[in-house]
């Protein structure tokens, strides 16, 4: 009788116990990030989808403005009180949070292993021996044409960079549409959706941009050069006064169907699928002779790491861990068309433009863009200066070798490899 | 005889305080803080004094004296549009309006003067595209008149964006050169424009003559104004160029540079001892141009006593 009251009072105190545990174990995560967009798809999709999965762990998305975010999140870092989970920024910025001691090595993170090494270089040390956040996205360079046009003119999408030039040719003769719709006015233009489109099928994408930061090629080696000359060729496919065309300009052109083609990242989706009222279709940079290699600017833009002060660094790994999932990828990649999820195994998507762009990882070798890893950290800033060069090469104030040569003379003032 | 003791005059004290504790505060400590700032640069371990090495940088490492010479140039020629064009206009606006047969002066001034009033930020956004070769009017402006082959894209184009910039800025400020030479002709006492009219000079030559000389230290006053406000400049030119003054930093003027290298831009990352270096720089630059505007033509100009 005593034993059994003894038992029942064992077992009593230890389901207590357990239920008192499993009170503890209830902990609250905050996410800091920049893309307040993105507050909505966070609130209503992802994280129900994780707390589903996960009782015991809630999960906050608490983002601020995106031009505040490096400033405030550098201030809450020193001062102790920042998140749980850090929104990483591509290179330094992280990279600088993780020198500092403040974002956590999660190299050994199982979900790693979902992500391939370019996907993981943008938040990387420099020898590539700790990773310390989870690549959550990136966005696809390529061409959106217009399909109606296309059709009507009869031409089809070009594989190689002679076909290309053929399409332009001939939707200048027709005269209808303007064959591109590109402007040099803000710069950057030129230089992500011009020189960071089709470079990597001249340098041979991760080969070439790797060379470089060893000091192995130069700016002015004829990998580099080419796509200058090539894109010195696009001036007189473009709009007339595009010197003084600005980027929504651009893209106003293109979805007022104006323009026929439209130097793109897959950025550009969902605003398009809002505003343009004919059938897009896109292609990927065309390759020099056909059957060559073909290689896509897969950019790097975003990831989430571990705040290293974090009191729940377990539930923290779990949440990340779920990051890498495929799961996760799925339903971002659905909510945000044209922010690619960066894990090895293919998303299914519903948007058709999205899933044209992802295609091409398929017959393409990824690659990221050539001024973002190590080389744009010192004075003068080489991505910088790539959008000036871009756009005064396509306006014709300098020609391609002169720009390949100011870039070099840059690189080399301060970055030793290359010297 | 006890001298009358003259007393403290403390009131002006208490109500000078308020205003010099704050000028004090929100720009004399910022502005030594600057200076301060321009002394240091990052070492391995956190600041360090440099010295006057940020400036040697600045004036002698070919890459850095590059863009602040180019900067510094663009200041001068932006301030040479102002000089030459918005002056002179505003004067002969002002001599306009002062005529007392001129009807709807009232009009007239207003409407010249409210661009002034304007943020850069719409006044920049306005030109942008009025100017534009897509959208804009000018282009179709100029068909009208049959002159659609003069329409370039000026603000695309290294060798016209900056002076149309100038213009566009002295189309906003143009206003006021006019008000102060109004205020001032207006000013000039009538016995002695009859006195010149008794010695027969008129029309022209009464305003060579006699209206010049004396509203000329306005102009003095009109000139220094445009010289800090275009040294300053930063807003018009970030509002329609962005922080890069393309095309070619074609457009690049040391507010510009400065907000780069301090803020840091895109992948750029801010360096808050080279950024308060060239604000040093600009506040050099200011000091010494209003320096000699005030020792050397200031004290030569007579004022004319009636």
């Amino acid at each position: 009788m005593k034993r059994a009251h003894l038992s029942i009072l064992l077992m009593a105190s230890t389901v207590l116990g357990m239920s008192g545990a499993a009170q503890a174990q209830d902990v609250t995560l905050t996410i800091e990030s920049w893309r307040n967009d993105d507050l909505a798809i966070w609130q209503e999709k992802l994280i129900p989808a994780f707390e589903a999965q996960h009782p015991g762990i809630n999960v906050e998305f608490s983002p601020s403005a995106p031009t505040e975010y490096n400033a405030a999140l550098n201030a809450k870092l020193e001062a102790g009180s920042a998140g749980d989970l850090i929104t990483c920024r591509p290179f330094d910025a992280s990279l600088e949070l993780y020198k500092k001691g403040q974002l956590a090595d999660l190299s050994d993170l199982e979900g790693m292993r979902n992500f391939s090494d370019v996907a993981k270089s943008a938040w990387q040390t420099d020898d590539g021996s700790a990773t310390f956040c989870v690549p959550m996205a990136s966005v696809i360079h390529g061409f959106i044409y217009n399909k109606d046009a296309f059709e009507e003119l009869g031409i089809e999408p070009p594989a190689t960079e002679e076909e290309f030039f053929a399409v332009l040719d001939k939707i200048k003769e027709d005269g209808t549409y303007i064959p591109m719709a590109m402007g040099t006015k803000d710069l950057w233009e030129a230089a992500t959706m011009g020189y960071q489109n089709i470079g990597p099928n001249y340098w041979k994408g991760e080969e070439g941009r790797l060379a470089l930061i060893k000091g192995e090629q130069k700016l002015t080696d004829e990998p580099w050069v080419a796509p200058f000359e090539t894109l010195a060729r696009w001036r007189d496919y473009l709009g007339d006064g595009f010197e003084a065309q600005s980027y929504p300009d651009s893209q106003n052109l293109f979805t007022l169907g104006r323009a026929a083609i439209y130097p793109a990242g897959s950025w550009e989706i969902s605003v398009f699928n809002e505003q343009a009222d004919f059938e897009m279709g896109a292609f990927p940079p065309p390759v020099q002779a056909e059957g060559d290699t073909c290689y896509i600017s897969d950019h790097t833009d975003i990831a989430m790491g571990m705040n290293a002060d974090t009191e729940h660094p377990e539930e923290a790994r779990t949440f990340l861990n779920w990051v890498a999932s495929d799961e996760f990828a799925t339903i971002y990649a659905n909510a945000l068309p044209g922010f690619f999820s960066l894990s090895s195994t293919p998303v299914e998507m519903e948007d058709p433009l999205a899933r044209e762009f992802v295609s091409w990882r398929e017959k393409c070798e990824p690659t990221i863009r050539s001024t973002y890893q190590i080389l744009s950290r010192g004075t003068p800033n080489l991505e910088n200066e790539t959008w000036v060069a871009a756009a005064n090469v396509i306006n014709g104030t300098e020609t391609p070798e002169e720009a390949a040569k100011r870039l070099q003379e840059g690189l080399a003032s301060w970055y030793e490899p290359q010297q | 005889m006890a001298a009358a003791k003259k007393p403290v005059r403390w009131h002006i004290a208490v109500f000078l305080a308020p205003a010099v504790l704050i000028y004090t505060s929100v720009m004399i400590l910022p502005l030594f803080g600057t200076l301060q700032l321009s002394l240091f640069g990052r070492g391995e371990s956190g600041l360090i004094f440099v010295g006057f090495d940020n400036f040697r940088t600045l004036l002698f490492d070919p890459r850095w004296s590059a863009s602040f010479w180019n900067a510094l140039w663009n200041n001068t020629w932006f301030f040479i549009i102002h000089m030459a064009v918005q002056n002179p206009i505003g004067i002969l606006l002002a001599a306009l309006l002062s005529n007392p047969r001129l009807r709807l002066r009232g009009f007239y001034r207003t409407a010249i003067f409210v661009p002034t009033i304007l943020s850069f930020v719409i006044v920049g956004f306005a030109w942008k595209l009025i100017l534009s070769p897509l959208w804009g009017v000018a282009p179709s402006l100029l068909d009208m008149v049959g002159l659609r082959s003069l329409f370039e894209p000026w603000l695309g184009k290294e060798e016209y964006a900056l002076t149309t910039l100038g213009l566009i800025s002295v189309w906003q400020f143009i206003g006021i050169p006019m008000m102060l030479i109004y205020a001032a002709l207006l000013s000039i006492p009538e016995e002695l424009l009859e006195a010149a009219e008794c010695d027969g000079i008129t029309g022209m030559s009464q305003f060579w003559k006699i209206k010049l000389p004396l509203i000329l230290p306005s102009i003095g006053i009109i000139s220094v104004l445009t010289f800090v406000g275009n040294f300053n400049a930063f807003d018009l030119i970030y509002a329609t160029q962005g922080a890069m003054a393309g095309p070619n930093f074609s457009t690049d003027i040391l507010g510009t540079f400065l907000y780069r290298t301090f803020f840091g831009f895109q992948l750029q990352i801010g360096d808050p001892n080279m950024g308060a270096t060239i604000a040093s720089m600009m506040f050099l630059i200011i000091l010494v141009g209003v320096c000699i505007y005030l020792f050397m033509i200031q004290t030569r100009l007579r004022r004319y006593q009636f």
